[in-house]
């Protein structure tokens, strides 16, 4: 980007600069740490100036928002056309509850829905199973049956408002029950649109919601990107994610080598079984943290943008719109204290402000409350609100890409795209993504990460607000979300009475059918869809796929 | 020589956030104790048995997902039932305060929230394991 005489120039000018100007100040003064390090352990250097991105080319390397590499954003226009989704994961107790939740975000100004699930939905169980006990409703919303689906999205447009699920174990039947739905209610499954997170790989990595083993939830997978490219356009089959990764103590490196990595893992599998990659590339996105170090984020969403552009392209993709990296961005929940919960608010905004610079398509801030339950209707507003004061009050999103051109954001974006590379490498060698899960290899990586990182707030090295520095004796006084207790009970009536009342002839047939398309290789999605019409409840659908596929289970690592 | 503080990691139900259980396992292993993780998924009947197999002075819970007051409880009352009384049983997760005292009430010695210094809890159980 810089001409040789010109960079020979500054060169001169920062030893100047450095020998006489810091050194001197630095010997008066010496600075507040010895080594400065991001959150990825890299080290951060005093200033950086063209001479750090000197082997940079503006056009192929950086280029145009909209353009390949699309390392300034996906679209032309972004934020200046449309303003990212605000989408408030939300989700509990049962799906009466859950609808007015929604029914209240939508209220005041969220622009899409995002369906937390509760450890019994997530595990395919119903809501009566032994293993559910305890769990109902705590981590997210019952959903048993086609019925609950029913109640969760009553009076809500489906054909207008998207939704995001974060369901992935059994991905494609809770899917079916949203498609059903919406049938039901006369909206063509062509009109829908949303995203299910359906990605099995980080389950095994960091989130643990798996249920059968790799093969076939792959082919699962698979399956849902074949039928939703011919049946269901406007959604996004998979959300690859990083978010989870991060969450289970990873570092941004990581959690960008890990996702993107994984990533390119579904599109090989996606060739292996025929599909043309322009065919499903286009509706692949992505899911990120937004953890506390601003710089550091940024840079790891502009970085993601172009590896996967690149990567697209040698595997030979040739519609643009394949090498789109869409992604959404929850803020980091990992991060939130139990201590002082108020000032989370300060957190979730410089971690919203990440993901909003670094080009966002949908984004998800965490209320304040986070660390102690689930949110309640205040904490989720000033979340919201928070979004809606970026958006419309900073003044951050009128120019495209504002830290583009940044010599430390350049920089680290081609710094972590890098390490990127070299974890790749190292995965290469083990194998491939599915035997260094085999392996532990990811689970290593990333309870080491957590480990050094909690030692360090530990031994006083990192400092957390209100944790282990400026702390307050004064009570934690916030209200906590308070559910339903009935809830559990109208459930499990519910689904009693479901069980009772359905046609169980045709229940029992969709099912069969069902297992006959396990044991082979046709696409299971069409006859999953069957027997959620049929009103097989998620457990009993679930449990024909355990018999045929098995059922995963880890070596822990520590 | 004497004999290392044994302690079972344990998470019981479906939650699956285990960071926490794997942080603290480590620290107490570099504290000196012999550690055991049960892993994911373990029902309380599995952590009790677990539990007499390893011959354990401490029983660690973890469960962030909200269900600690059926799946904890779950757990100490299994353990009486079976004669385990000298197991020091302590828990940690997303637990609102005001059921720390119900917790407590139940056998679960000390209750550990988000925030929590690693060494609390080690030196939690030095003071309080029966020994």
């Amino acid at each position: 980007m810089f001409d040789k005489k010109e960079l020979e120039k500054i060169k001169k000018e920062k030893d100047k600069w450095e020998k006489e100007s810091y050194l001197e100040t630095i010997n008066k003064q010496p600075e507040r740490k010895e080594k400065f390090e991001n959150l990825s352990s890299n080290e951060i250097k005093n200033l950086y100036t063209p001479l750090d991105i000197s082997n940079l080319n503006y056009i192929k390397d950086i280029g145009f928002p909209g353009d390949y590499p699309f390392l300034r954003g996906v679209y032309p226009s972004l934020h200046r056309g449309r303003i990212w989704t605000m989408r408030q994961f939300a989700g509990f107790g049962s799906a009466e509850e859950t609808n007015q939740r929604y029914k209240y975000l939508l209220e005041h100004g969220e622009t899409g829905l995002s369906v937390a699930f509760d450890y019994p939905t997530l595990y395919g169980y119903d809501t009566d199973h032994p293993m559910s006990r305890g769990e109902f409703g705590k981590c997210g919303v019952a959903v048993s049956s086609l019925e609950d689906m029913e109640i969760l999205f009553k009076d809500i447009p489906i054909d207008k408002v998207t939704t995001s699920m974060t369901i992935n174990g059994p991905a494609a039947i809770v899917w079916g029950f949203y498609i059903a739905n919406a049938e039901n209610r006369g909206i063509s499954k062509e009109v829908i649109g949303g995203t299910i997170q359906n990605d099995i790989l980080k389950e095994y990595i960091a989130q643990k919601s798996y249920i059968f083993p790799p093969e076939p939830s792959m082919r699962l997978i698979i399956d849902t990107f074949e039928y939703g490219t011919k049946y269901v356009p406007r959604w996004n089959t998979i959300s690859i994610s990083g978010y989870h990764i991060r969450e289970a103590g990873s570092t941004a490196v990581q959690e960008l080598a890990f996702t993107v990595g994984d990533g390119i893992e579904y599109v090989k599998w996606a060739i292996k079984r025929g599909l043309k990659v322009d065919d499903f590339a286009p509706r692949l996105s992505f899911f990120f943290n937004a953890h506390n170090d601003l710089f550091e984020e940024i840079a790891k969403y502009r970085a993601a943008r172009r590896i996967w552009a690149k990567e697209l392209k040698k595997i030979g993709a040739k519609n643009p719109r394949s090498l789109l990296m869409r992604f959404h961005t929850q803020t980091a929940g990992c991060s939130l204290t139990a201590q002082q919960p108020e000032i989370n608010i300060v957190r979730v905004t410089i971690q919203a402000l990440a993901a909003v610079i670094g080009g966002t398509q949908s984004l998800h801030t965490n209320s304040m409350d986070e660390a102690l339950a689930l949110p309640s209707e205040k904490a989720v507003r000033i979340a919201l609100r928070t979004q809606q004061i970026i958006a419309e009050e900073s003044g951050v999103i009128d120019t495209i890409d504002p830290l583009g051109g940044s010599y430390y954001i350049e920089w680290l974006t081609d710094e972590m795209e890098e390490q990127t590379y070299k974890y790749w490498d190292r995965v290469e060698k083990l194998g491939g993504v599915l035997s260094a899960i085999e392996k532990g290899f990811y689970q290593r990586e990333i309870a080491n990460s957590a480990y050094k990182y909690q030692k360090e707030i530990d031994d006083n090295k990192r400092t957390i607000v209100g944790v282990n520095n400026y702390q307050t004796d004064e009570p934690v006084d916030i209200p906590i979300l308070k559910m339903d207790e009935k809830g559990e009970e109208r459930q499990i009536n519910r689904l009693k009475k479901l069980r009772k009342n359905r046609d169980n002839n045709k229940v029992k047939r969709s099912l069969s059918n069902l297992r006959k398309v396990a044991e082979g290789d046709e696409n299971m999605i069409p006859y999953i869809i069957d027997c959620v019409h049929s009103y097989a409840t998620l457990g009993e659908t679930c449990q024909v796929l355990r018999d045929v596929f098995g059922e995963y289970d880890e070596i822990a690592i520590y | 020589m004497e004999r290392k503080i044994r302690v079972l990691v344990a998470k019981p139900g479906l939650d699956g956030h285990d960071r926490g259980a794997k942080i603290v396992a480590r620290a107490l292993r570099d504290a000196g104790m012999e550690v055991i993780y049960t892993g994911l998924h373990q029902t309380a009947e599995m952590i009790v048995e677990a539990a007499i197999q390893e011959d354990v002075d401490v029983l660690g819970l973890s469960l962030l997902s909200g269900a600690h007051m059926t799946l904890f409880v779950d757990v100490t009352r299994l353990l009486k039932k079976k004669g385990m009384n000298d197991v020091l049983v302590i828990g940690g997760g997303i637990i609102p305060k005001e059921d720390v005292p119900k917790l407590k009430k139940e056998g679960i010695c000390g209750v550990f929230g988000p925030g929590t210094p690693c060494e609390e809890i080690v030196d939690f159980i030095k003071k309080n394991v029966k020994k």
